[in-house]
């Protein structure tokens, strides 16, 4: 199995000289079975070159897997470039929201009205196919078996566990371990502790023993109560569920548009001061665009 | 303003102490989300204290679209699953449809009803967020109840109100029209008593009591519902009872920047706020 990092950028794209090294484009990431099954996990600005890189290649499947419908995750799907030629098929998979009623089908229609794109969904050459998943239900894509589990984030958001070949990935999407509402004081503080203790360990399950953890990491443990509820992670948290699953290899991922290749480098560098690595534990990496792992 | 005899007055006084109370925990949601401040705590004790909301939040969450490893039980187990800001704004939904009610005694239809309010709701909601100078959620509170005066006249005078839906379907008029022959007064006055009973904000009293005087007030909040319940009309998005689609006034047009044609043909994408509204007569 391989991964392909296409997009490591949270929030917005941000190109520039700062950004040269890590890239500036948003999630998107590229995952090849040893069958070679095209399987993209999240369709933010990173999908376009990707899908450049697919033109040697046609007719080509791309199973594409939504993790939430926030922007930096789906704006690059319009200009998937296959879509325009006949003989290709987009397999877009995705959640159901409740609050719209709306399954994935809302992410591509809310991008292709006349006033934001000029090519209307019945004018893609491409054979466009919805499949709007239900958390802890697999399904099969050729080789490779894909569970969506629910996260945490302000609107409905899965993480993928993809396996195939008796190899396994991880992808956590935007997630914010979930915080306890209430203050240690309050009368409903244990059990609500409770309802999280069981989220975490179903989490954990979802990524128990993954060859690959690829989680968000946008703050440090010291920005991180500025930001609390935003639906974002830690690079200490994403350790810790690292570890506690088991996972041999962790990419951090969906960095702070704000922060330069250098800062980048910096905090990831304290990081690893504070969490040394121990016998058996994971190995530790920036995701990086461009950068791809085979395993 | 209309004019009614004391006994008329006497009689709708009453239909309106008759009907139910707007119900609190909106009214409270709608706060809490306006302020900065308040914590998810704050707002889940708001929801947890309904227990019509608390009961259709955990039929959502439990339904086949979320195959769960246990089920769900309390609304604080629904925030942890599905995320606080998913169970906010589906609270919000739910409280605000759930006064709206099943039946009535005369032969108006209630589903069209509902779907035409929750349309214009819609719809003024989205308005507000292009044009910027009117809060969303009281676009939607506005849509939601601007016709709310005929579910009180369909309760309580349901003679009256059958001869004059009956009257303008007829005659293609204007059912205010009709009302202020059979019954005396219009259902934007009734909806005005209603509404100015419940507190709500003058803002609101005022837009729903002059949406036949449309000359008279000139604020984002009446633009936006205004246009939004002649484009429901314009587009068939369920039906109110009245056939009549008014234009825009100028002061309205103003501010929409355009006719009613105008507003329409800027988007391509009114029925998607039909297709909610129709998601949300059925929760
Ligand atoms: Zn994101
Ligand atoms: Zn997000």
């Amino acid at each position: 199995m391989k991964v392909k990092f296409w997009g490591v950028r949270g929030s917005i794209a941000s190109p520039g000289p700062a950004t040269v090294r890590y890239g500036g484009n948003t999630t998107c990431i590229e995952v090849r079975t040893d069958n070679n099954e095209l399987i993209i996990l999240d369709a933010g600005t990173g999908i376009f070159p990707l899908s450049q890189s697919l033109l040697t290649e046609l007719p080509v499947t791309a199973n594409v897997l939504i993790t939430h419908s926030h922007w930096d995750h789906i704006q690059g799907l319009p200009l998937f470039v296959p879509n325009f030629i006949p003989g290709n098929t987009l397999r877009l998979h995705g959640a159901y929201d409740p609050v719209t009623g709306k399954g994935v089908e809302q992410v591509m229609s809310v991008q292709l009205q006349y006033s934001y794109f000029p090519v209307r969904e019945a004018e893609l050459k491409a054979r466009i196919e919805y499949v709007t998943l239900t958390p802890n239900e697999s399904i099969q894509i050729g080789s490779a078996t894909i569970t969506p589990f629910m996260m945490n984030h302000p609107v409905i958001d899965f993480g993928y566990r993809i396996e195939a070949n008796g190899k396994s990935v991880f992808f956590t999407g935007d997630h914010e371990p979930p915080p306890n509402i209430y203050e240690p004081q309050d009368p409903e503080f244990s059990e609500y502790q409770s309802f999280v203790d069981a989220k975490t360990a179903d989490i954990l399950q979802a990524m128990a023993g993954v060859d690959v953890l690829i989680a968000d990491s946008s703050y440090t443990r010291a920005e991180y109560p500025a930001k609390k509820g935003w639906g974002h992670g830690t690079f200490d948290t994403s350790i810790e569920y690292a570890k506690l699953a088991g996972a041999k290899m962790l990419f951090c991922t969906h960095h702070e548009p704000t922060r330069s290749d250098d800062a980048l480098d910096q905090v990831f560098e304290q990081v690893l001061l504070e969490h040394p690595r121990q016998a058996g534990d994971p190995i530790y990496r920036l995701a990086k665009e461009g950068d791809s792992y085979e395993f | 303003m209309q004019t009614m005899p004391p006994d008329l007055s006497l009689k709708l006084a009453n239909a309106v102490d008759g009907m139910p109370a707007f119900p609190k925990s909106v009214e409270k949601i709608l706060q809490l989300t306006r302020d900065v401040n308040c914590t998810p705590k704050d707002i889940v004790q708001v929801i947890d204290k309904d227990p019509v909301v608390t009961v259709k939040i955990l039929k959502v969450v439990n339904s086949a679209y979320y195959s769960l490893p246990r089920q769900i039980t309390s609304v604080n187990n629904a925030v942890v699953y599905l995320g606080f800001n998913t169970i906010k704004n589906l609270a919000l939904a739910i409280a605000a449809i759930g006064m709206m009610p099943k039946h009535n005694a005369a032969d108006f239809d209630v589903d069209q009803y509902l779907l035409h309010s929750l349309s214009t709701a819609g719809i003024a909601r989205k308005l507000a967020s292009q044009m910027g100078d009117a809060d969303p959620m009281d676009c939607f509170i506005g849509g939601l109840l601007h016709d709310f005066g005929k579910v009180v006249f369909a309760q309580f005078l349901p003679e009256e109100f059958r001869q004059a839906l009956r009257m303008s379907q007829a005659n293609k008029s204007s059912l205010h029209e009709a009302l202020r022959q059979t019954v005396g007064v219009d259902h934007a006055l009734v909806g005005a008593m209603l509404v100015e009973k419940w507190r709500f904000a003058p803002e609101l009293i005022h837009t729903i009591s002059h949406q036949y005087e449309a000359d008279q007030v000139d604020t984002g909040l009446f633009a936006c519902v205004f246009t939004a319940n002649q484009i429901s009309k314009q587009l068939g998005f369920g039906f109110g009872g009245n056939p009549c689609i008014h234009p825009l006034p100028e002061q309205v047009q103003r501010r929409m920047g355009g006719t009613l044609e105008d507003v329409i043909a800027a988007s391509d994408d009114w029925s998607t706020v039909f297709d909610d509204a129709k998601l949300f007569a059925t929760l």
